[in-house]
């Protein structure tokens, strides 16, 4: 135990000093803070008198200056956080011969993987929630209405799925760092596979969509329900579609729905306008999302987990 | 060699699919030892102290390190087992002292008494000076000395050297040797592996000789040289003119002589001690013509090299 709070210290250490962490950290502060300026700047426009969770708009409304909503913005840059914690994890310990130095001390080895992961979890987290509070608080001062008491909770909630995404992408790197005996390969492993869910994906789902179920301007309502069903079934592949449809229904009460097509066609349809839904219905529609998120995480960290374990070090 | 020694080995075997790294090997080692272990590149040296260590799971065979199985009690072994890799690295952002405080940590040394050794340590190994410069500035010396601190901050009995002097400018392999044998003084059983002869021959109080997975020799360095060349320490060879039939004999007569050959004008004598002088008067004596005289001490490299002629 005492080697496991060891590794987990200095790991955490690791972390916060290099200089990596203090760049990339900067540049998601700044993001942050570039989006909570225009979104101050934009609240206004379409907020009526009965309005509600002004506060939550801080976090999604978008202007012309800067088309990126924070969410936005911290879908591309968690991922890029997760893979820098984790790509070298394993093998730069056994490139700069450090691996067989410690694995010689007496610590559990899965100690050395479980310290690695928690000091990383631990360090996403502190990232996350400080650029969260950071515009939070900053959005506060600019248009003076606090936030009430479900918008505080969402916001949690909101983190938490933040983290579990960027804990996916950080055990997807310990996963390539475990198989690939450079860090350069593991690092451009992860950021490829991250390029390619986050670029082609969606384009991909597309197609197929269109393959099975093609539709034009005058098909039906139904037919458009279905590929668009087959869209997003397919994009949901990507773990970036899970976070996605997880922060729109979190940060958007309204929406009772994920797909913002399907939305639209229920209106179209219903006729209704859509009221916003308590914090427990909107959890109930993402569950999957994030459970799939989890389960992903879980997977990565299990393979890398038992691949270092089985993993003999050799005499070259 | 009745009592348990501190390192048993009996009939350790690692096969890598279809190659055999280390093939049934026994060895016996006492504490306090300095016990080299020999042989070229991927004789299965290294392999050999992974399996103790518990690192590499051996195919075979068994192991104990001071009566622990490496297989079942990895832990009580790495307590009490300090292992210098080969190629030795630290974390280059770190101190040295860092680099140390991690290990102790993970040693789960109380922060004081760690510090306390920690300062101890530098010191032994002359790192005092540097010990709050990052180790990416160290040279390779430097490192390998540290290494040597690294092993012994969680007071092993048993100390595996993977190779450390290679690489290593003369000075500080003097360094290296001297802090070994201090170790030996100090009942810490030391592993060498190596293949710089002469070091090994010099700190070394028994060697073994490993190729291709096998212990082809093992002994103190005196012993092997007799068993070897089947033939005392030194190697005298000697030009005689106009020899009598009986030099030959009246030179095995001598004290300490162990064997006569002669091909041609040339007398190979081999014995134990620089018998020179006496040699030189028998010849005289016999009313021979000593024309010139050349001694050969055999060292490890001799033996070593027969060895691998053999195998």
């Amino acid at each position: 135990m005492s080697g496991f709070m060891a590794i987990f210290w200095k790991e955490l250490a690791d972390h916060f000093t290099s200089k990596r962490f203090i760049i990339l950290s900067l540049l998601i502060y700044l993001a942050g803070l570039a989006t909570i300026y225009v979104a101050a700047q934009n609240i206004r426009s379409g907020v009526t008198e009965d309005t509600q969770f002004i506060f939550l708009r801080l976090f999604i409304v978008s202007g012309k200056t800067l088309p990126f909503s924070f969410p936005l913005f911290l879908s591309i840059f968690i991922p890029i956080v997760g893979i820098s914690l984790g790509f070298d994890a394993i093998n730069s310990e056994r490139t700069s011969g450090n691996l067989s130095r410690l694995l010689a001390q007496p610590v559990y080895r899965d100690s050395v993987v479980n310290g690695k992961f928690l000091a990383g979890l631990v360090t996403l987290a502190i990232l996350v929630v400080s650029i969260v509070a950071i515009v939070a608080g900053m959005g506060l001062r600019m248009i003076g209405v606090p936030p009430s008491a479900e918008e505080v909770l969402r916001l949690f909630a909101f983190i938490f799925a933040s983290i579990i995404y960027g804990a996916f992408w950080m055990s997807l790197a310990v996963l390539f760092s475990v198989f690939f005996r450079r860090t350069a390969t593991s690092a451009l492993a992860s950021i490829a596979l991250w390029i390619f869910l986050f670029l082609f994906m969606s384009m991909i789902a597309g197609v197929i969509a269109g393959a099975v179920v093609p539709i034009d301007q005058n098909s039906s309502v139904e037919l458009i329900t279905q590929n668009d069903e087959l869209y997003r079934m397919i994009s949901r592949i990507s773990p970036g579609t899970l976070y996605g449809e997880t922060v729109q229904v979190l940060l958007m009460p309204e929406l009772g729905n994920p797909s913002a097509t399907l939305m639209m066609v229920s209106i179209y349809t219903a006729g209704m306008i859509p009221s916003p839904l308590p914090l427990g219905q909107s959890l109930l529609i993402i569950w999957p999302q994030l459970v799939s998120l989890i389960a992903l995480t879980a997977l990565c960290f299990a393979i890398s987990y038992i691949r270092f374990m089985r993993e003999e070090i050799r005499a070259t | 060699m009745s009592q348990q020694g501190v390192i048993e080995i009996a009939d350790l075997t690692k096969k890598y699919s279809d190659f055999v790294a280390v093939d049934k090997l026994n060895l016996h080692i006492d504490e306090g030892e300095v016990f080299g272990f020999l042989g070229p590149n991927g004789a299965g040296k290294t392999t050999t102290i992974l399996m103790l260590l518990g690192l590499t799971e051996p195919t075979s065979g068994n192991a104990r390190v001071c009566g622990y199985d490496p297989i079942r009690e990895p832990l009580k072994v790495k307590r009490i087992a300090g292992y210098l890799p080969e190629k030795v690295g630290f974390y280059e952002d770190l101190t040295a002292r860092q680099n140390l405080e991690y290990i102790a940590a993970l040693n789960g040394l109380p922060r004081e008494d760690a510090s306390r050794k920690i300062e101890e340590l530098l010191d032994t190994v002359g790192l005092s000076e540097v010990a709050d410069q990052k180790v990416g500035q160290f040279s390779h010396g430097m490192q390998q000395r540290l290494g040597i601190a690294d092993v012994m901050i969680k007071d092993p009995k048993v100390a595996f050297f993977d190779e450390p002097t290679a690489g290593i400018d003369p000075e500080g392999i003097e360094q290296i040797l001297a802090i070994i044998t201090n170790m030996a003084r100090k009942k810490i059983t030391v592993v060498l592996s190596s293949h710089q002869l002469h070091q090994v021959q010099r700190v070394c109080t028994r060697v073994g000789i490993l190729a291709k997975g096998r212990l082809v020799i093992e002994g103190s360095v005196d012993h092997l040289g007799r068993d070897a060349i089947g033939g005392g320490k030194f190697r005298i060879e000697v030009q005689v003119l106009q020899s009598t039939p009986n030099l030959i004999s009246s030179i095995k007569n001598i004290n300490g002589v162990v064997n006569v050959e002669s091909s041609g004008d040339l007398l190979l004598i081999s014995c134990d001690e620089d018998l020179r002088p006496q040699i030189a008067r028998t010849v005289v004596d016999s009313g021979s013509l000593l024309a010139q005289m050349k001694i050969e001490e055999y060292g490890l490299e001799q033996i070593y090299m027969k060895y691998f002629r053999e195998s």
